[in-house]
C-alpha cells in the first residue's frame, strides 16, 4: 500500500479546491490538479478493465480513462443526469503522469478550505476504506471529503485483470 | 537536413564514414587483393582524419592518421594487406567510434588506443623486411610516442619538405612556421639541398625544406597537429633533440622492443575492445535525424502546396457563405479535395518515416565476423531483402533483438567444424537473415543450418526451472516457445557470447512491444528458423470496423482473412464446441459478445471475421461488420496497460472511441481454447 498522501495546505493553512458531489457525498480535489470540466461524453467501455476505470473517452484526440469514484466508495451507480460532469485531472498513477477524467454527479464551486476545520477520518462509523480518505473538512453545509486519489488508483489499477484470464461461461 | 550543431553533423557524417569503411574492410577479408576496396578504406580514413581535425576531434584525427598511413602503404604496394592488418584496423574503427564520444581523452581510452597502434605496428612489422624503412619510421614514431615525454622536455628537431605544388594549393609555409614558433623557442633553418639548377626551376613550386629546432616541453602530438592538413603528402621527420646518433641507431631495436613489450598489452586490449565491438550494434545510440530522399520531400511539398490552395478556396466559401446549390456543390468539392489531400499527405509522411532495412542489416556482418573469430567457427552470413522498408522507430528497436538472435544462432545453433564434418555438413555454417514484406507486416527471418533445438533439453531445463510441471503435456510450438520464457537459458555452459542475463525473454518483450510476433521452427540436426513478424508502422493502419453489442471495435485489416455469416444451424450445432469448418479445416472461434461480457442479445445475423497470424486462424463472432476504417492508433492510458486484448484505441468519425483488437492475443486465446476442447475430448 502506498503511503498516505499528505495534503498540501499553504502557509496560511488554506487550500483551494474544486468541490463536487458523487452520490450523497461532497468531495473536493485540489484546484491545481484540475485541467478541465466537461459535459458528459460518449464513453467506450473497456472490457476486462478494473471496474473503477472501465471506460475511456475522446478528450481532444487523446484517449483518457474515466474513473468512477462511486465504485471506490461502494455507492450505487446510477444513470448520469443533466448535472453530471467529467472533471479532467492530471495526477501521477504508478509514477506516471496520467490525464484521467473523474465522473461527478454535480460540480459545485472552487472553494477555499481551512486547515482548522479539517480532521482525520474517524476510526469507526465510516463505510469506506480509511486509506481512501485523506481528510474530513467541516463546512457550513456539511462535511467535504478529500479523497486520497493515489491510494484509490493504485489499489484498483494494480488489481485490474486481463480479459483473457476470464473464462467466459458458454451461455446463450 | 537542418543541423544547427556542426559537431552533431560531423558525428553523423563520421558514423556513416565508419560504416562504409567497415563494410569495405569486411569485404576485404574475402578479397585481400582488391585495389578498389583498399582505396575505399583509405579514402574513408583520410576523410575522417581531415574532417575530425577540422571539427576539433584531435585525438580522433591523430589516431586515425596512423591507420591511414598504414593503408596508404598498402595502397602504394609497399606492404600487402593481411587478415591481421584488417582485423587490427577493424578494432581501430571501434576505437575511433569511442573517440567520437564526449569523453574521448580518458587514460583508459588512450591506453586502448596505444595498444591498437602497437598491434597495427606489429601487423605491419610482419612485412618489415619488405618495407623496412617505412616500418622503422612508424615504429620509431611509436617508440618515441611511448617514452616521448622524457625526451620531449629537451625539444625536437623537425625536418619537413612540403610537396612542390604546395603553394599552388594555397598552403602557406610561413603560417606553419609561425605555428611551430608559437609552441616554443624555435630555430628555423632553410634546407636548400633540393633546389634544382636555375634552368629547371619552376618559380611556382616550393623546393625549400625546413629544419626547426624546437626547444621546450612540447608533445609530439602538438607538433603533428600543426601539419595535420598537409601531413599526407609531405615529408616530415620529428626527432627528439637528444644526442644525434642515438635516435638513428635505436630505431631498429625499438621495433622489436616495443612490439615485444606491447604484446601482452595488445592482447589485453583486444579482449577489452572486442566486447564493446560486439555490443556496438546494440549500443550505437539511435540517430536523431533521418535522411530523406529529396524526391520524397518534393512530393510532400507538392501536397502541401495543393492544401494551401484548397484552404484558400475554403476560406472564400466560408466568407461568402453557402446560399444556393452551386455553393453547396463547391463546398462538397472542397471537402472531397481535402479528403484526398489528407490521405495522400498521410501516405507521403508514412513513406518519409520508412528506412530500408539495409541500414540495420549492415551492422550484423561485423557481428558475425567477430563471432566467427571468437568461436573458431567458420560462419557465412547471407542477407536478403535489404531494400525492404520499415518504419524508422521500428527499425531501431529491432536492432537489439536481432543481435541477440544472431548471436544465439552462431553460438548455440551452429556446431564446431569437427561436429559439422561428423554430421556430414559443409564446414562453413550458414546464417541467413532475410527480410520480406507480407501484407501489413515485415517478416524478418533468422535461419541457421546448425544443430537445431534439442526438445528434450528444453523440457528438462523448463522443468528444472519450474516453468512447467514435470510431464506436463505441451504442443511442439508451446515447447519451443519456452525458450522465450523469462529465466530460461539452454546454454548448459555459459559462454563468453551468450547466456549472460539478457535473454530471449527480452527479445520477446521487445517484439511484442512493437505489436509483432515470433514464430519458431526447429528441425533437430538440421537447424532452426526464427521469424519476427513486425507491423509496417506504428502509427496508422487499415482496420475493419465491427460492432459487438453496442460497442465498436477495430480489427487490423491485414490480419483479416475473410468474413462469413454464422448461420443459425452452425450457431446451434456448435454450442459448446465453437468450431466451424472452413474449407475442410476446423477453425475455432470466439464469441466476442461473451468474451467482452456485453450483456446484450446477439444480432439475428451474426458474422464471423476470420483472422490469422503465423498460419494459425481464429474466427471472431461479431454482431455487425460496419466497414473498413482508416485507423490512427492512439495508445491506451497507463491504467489500461495490463489489458492484453487491445493494442490501442482509435477515434471514429463521430468523435467516439473504438478499441483496436490485439490479433496475436486473440489468436492465442482461440488456439488455447481449441486445445482445451480437444483435451476435453
Amino acid at each position: 500500500m502506498t503511503n498516505p498522501t499528505h495534503t498540501a495546505w499553504d502557509d496560511a493553512g488554506q487550500l483551494e479546491v474544486l468541490s463536487f458531489s458523487i452520490g450523497e457525498e461532497r468531495l473536493a480535489v485540489e484546484a491545481m490538479m484540475i485541467r478541465e470540466i466537461l459535459d458528459m461524453l460518449p464513453q467506450t467501455r473497456v472490457p476486462g478493465a478494473a471496474p473503477l476505470v472501465d471506460s475511456v473517452v475522446n478528450f481532444r484526440g487523446k484517449i483518457i480513462p474515466i474513473a468512477d469514484l462511486r465504485i471506490a466508495f461502494g455507492m450505487p451507480v446510477e444513470e448520469a443526469t443533466l448535472d453530471s460532469r467529467i472533471v479532467v485531472i492530471e495526477t501521477a498513477i504508478d509514477g506516471e503522469l496520467t490525464t484521467i477524467g473523474l465522473y461527478t454527479d454535480k460540480v459545485h464551486e472552487v472553494a477555499t478550505l481551512d486547515q482548522g476545520d479539517s480532521s482525520e477520518p474517524p476510526a469507526v462509523g465510516v463505510r469506506w476504506r480509511r486509506d481512501y480518505v485523506r481528510e474530513f473538512v467541516r463546512q457550513q453545509d456539511g462535511v467535504t471529503i478529500l479523497p486520497d486519489l493515489d491510494a484509490i488508483f493504485s489499489s484498483f489499477v494494480s488489481n485490474s485483470t486481463s480479459v483473457s484470464n476470464t473464462t467466459s461461461p458458454s451461455t446463450h | 537536413m537542418s543541423v544547427g550543431d556542426p559537431i552533431a553533423a560531423f558525428r553523423l557524417e563520421a558514423a556513416d564514414l565508419l560504416a562504409v569503411t567497415e563494410q569495405a574492410l569486411l569485404d576485404l577479408t574475402h578479397d585481400l587483393g582488391s585495389r578498389e576496396l583498399i582505396d575505399t578504406v583509405f579514402r574513408g580514413l583520410h576523410t575522417l582524419k581531415g574532417s575530425g581535425a577540422m571539427f576539433g576531434f584531435d585525438a580522433l584525427a591523430g589516431f586515425t592518421h596512423h591507420c591511414e598511413t598504414a593503408f596508404d602503404r598498402v595502397r602504394k604496394g609497399s606492404v600487402p594487406a593481411t587478415q591481421e592488418l584488417v582485423s587490427v584496423v577493424l578494432a581501430a574503427l571501434d576505437h575511433m567510434q569511442a573517440l567520437l564520444g564526449d569523453d574521448c581523452d580518458t587514460p583508459a581510452l588512450t591506453a586502448a588506443g596505444d595498444a591498437i597502434l602497437a598491434r597495427l605496428q606489429a601487423a605491419l612489422g610482419e612485412q618489415a623486411q619488405a618495407a623496412a624503412n617505412a616500418t622503422q619510421d612508424l615504429a620509431q614514431d611509436d617508440a618515441v610516442l611511448r617514452n616521448g615525454d622524457a625526451e620531449a622536455a629537451e625539444g625536437w628537431r623537425i625536418t619537413f619538405y612540403l610537396p612542390p605544388d604546395t603553394l599552388v594549393n594555397g598552403t602557406n609555409p610561413l603560417l606553419l612556421l609561425d605555428e611551430l614558433r608559437a609552441l616554443g623557442a624555435a630555430q628555423v633553418t632553410a634546407l636548400t639541398d633540393r633546389i634544382p639548377p636555375l634552368g629547371t626551376l619552376e618559380p611556382g613550386q616550393c623546393h625549400i625544406g625546413w629544419q626547426v629546432e624546437l626547444h621546450g616541453d612540447v608533445s609530439r602530438a602538438e607538433i603533428e597537429d600543426v601539419f595535420i592538413f598537409v601531413m599526407d603528402d609531405m615529408e616530415l621527420t620529428i626527432a627528439p633533440l637528444t644526442p644525434e646518433p642515438a635516435a638513428a641507431s635505436a630505431a631498429p631495436e625499438a621495433v622489436t622492443g616495443s612490439v615485444a613489450a606491447t604484446e601482452p598489452a595488445a592482447a589485453a586490449a583486444a579482449a577489452a575492445t572486442s566486447e564493446p565491438a560486439r555490443n556496438r550494434a546494440a549500443a550505437t545510440p539511435a540517430a536523431e535525424s533521418v535522411r530523406v530522399p529529396a524526391e520524397r520531400l518534393d512530393v510532400l511539398m507538392d501536397r502541401v502546396g495543393e492544401l494551401v490552395i484548397v484552404q484558400s478556396r475554403l476560406a472564400q466559401l466560408a466568407h461568402g457563405g453557402v446560399h444556393d446549390t452551386a455553393g453547396e456543390l463547391a463546398l462538397r468539392s472542397v471537402a472531397e479535395e481535402i479528403e484526398r489531400l489528407a490521405s495522400e499527405l498521410r501516405d507521403t509522411i508514412m513513406v518519409l518515416r520508412m528506412v530500408p532495412i539495409s541500414s540495420l542489416f549492415g551492422r550484423f556482418r561485423r557481428l558475425v565476423h567477430d563471432l566467427a573469430r571468437e568461436t573458431g567457427k567458420t560462419i557465412e552470413l547471407i542477407t536478403e531483402g535489404e531494400s525492404t522498408e520499415l518504419d524508422k522507430t521500428v527499425s531501431e528497436r529491432l536492432a537489439d533483438p536481432i543481435v541477440h538472435l544472431i548471436r544465439n544462432a552462431c553460438d548455440h545453433g551452429l556446431e564446431t567444424p569437427e561436429d559439422r564434418a561428423a554430421a556430414g555438413k559443409p564446414a562453413t555454417g550458414r546464417v541467413e537473415l532475410v527480410a520480406e514484406q507480407s501484407g501489413g507486416e515485415v517478416l524478418i527471418t533468422i535461419r541457421d543450418d546448425g544443430r537445431g533445438i534439442n526438445r528434450a533439453r528444453v523440457r528438462a531445463k523448463a522443468e528444472a526451472n519450474g516453468l512447467i510441471q514435470p510431464g506436463q503435456p505441451l504442443t511442439d510450438s508451446e515447447l519451443l516457445h519456452l525458450i522465450f520464457a523469462p529465466g530460461f537459458s539452454t546454454a548448459a555452459q555459459v559462454t563468453n557470447l551468450s547466456g549472460r542475463g539478457v535473454g530471449m525473454d527480452v527479445v520477446k518483450r521487445t517484439i511484442e512491444g512493437l505489436r509483432g510476433a515470433i514464430d519458431i521452427i526447429s528441425d533437430e540436426g538440421r537447424g532452426s528458423t526464427i521469424t519476427l513478424r513486425i507491423p509496417l508502422t506504428l502509427a496508422i493502419i487499415e482496420g475493419l470496423l465491427v460492432r459487438v453489442g453496442d460497442a465498436r471495435y477495430v480489427i487490423p485489416l491485414a490480419a483479416v482473412e475473410e468474413c462469413i455469416e454464422l448461420s443459425l444451424e452452425d450457431d446451434l450445432r456448435s454450442r459448446g464446441r465453437s468450431m466451424i469448418t472452413l474449407r475442410d479445416q476446423l477453425v475455432p472461434y470466439l464469441r466476442l459478445r461473451e468474451l467482452f461480457a456485453t450483456g446484450t442479445r446477439p444480432d439475428q445475423f451474426q458474422k464471423i471475421v476470420v483472422i490469422a497470424t503465423g498460419g494459425e486462424r481464429v474466427g471472431l463472432v461479431v454482431d455487425q461488420i460496419i466497414g473498413s476504417h482508416q485507423t490512427v492508433i492512439k495508445s491506451m492510458s497507463g491504467v489500461h496497460r495490463g489489458i492484453t486484448s487491445f493494442s490501442g484505441a482509435t477515434i471514429l468519425g463521430d468523435g467516439g472511441v473504438a478499441l483496436i483488437l490485439d490479433v496475436a492475443q486473440l489468436v492465442a486465446l482461440g488456439q488455447h481454447q481449441e486445445e482445451r476442447l480437444r483435451a476435453a475430448g
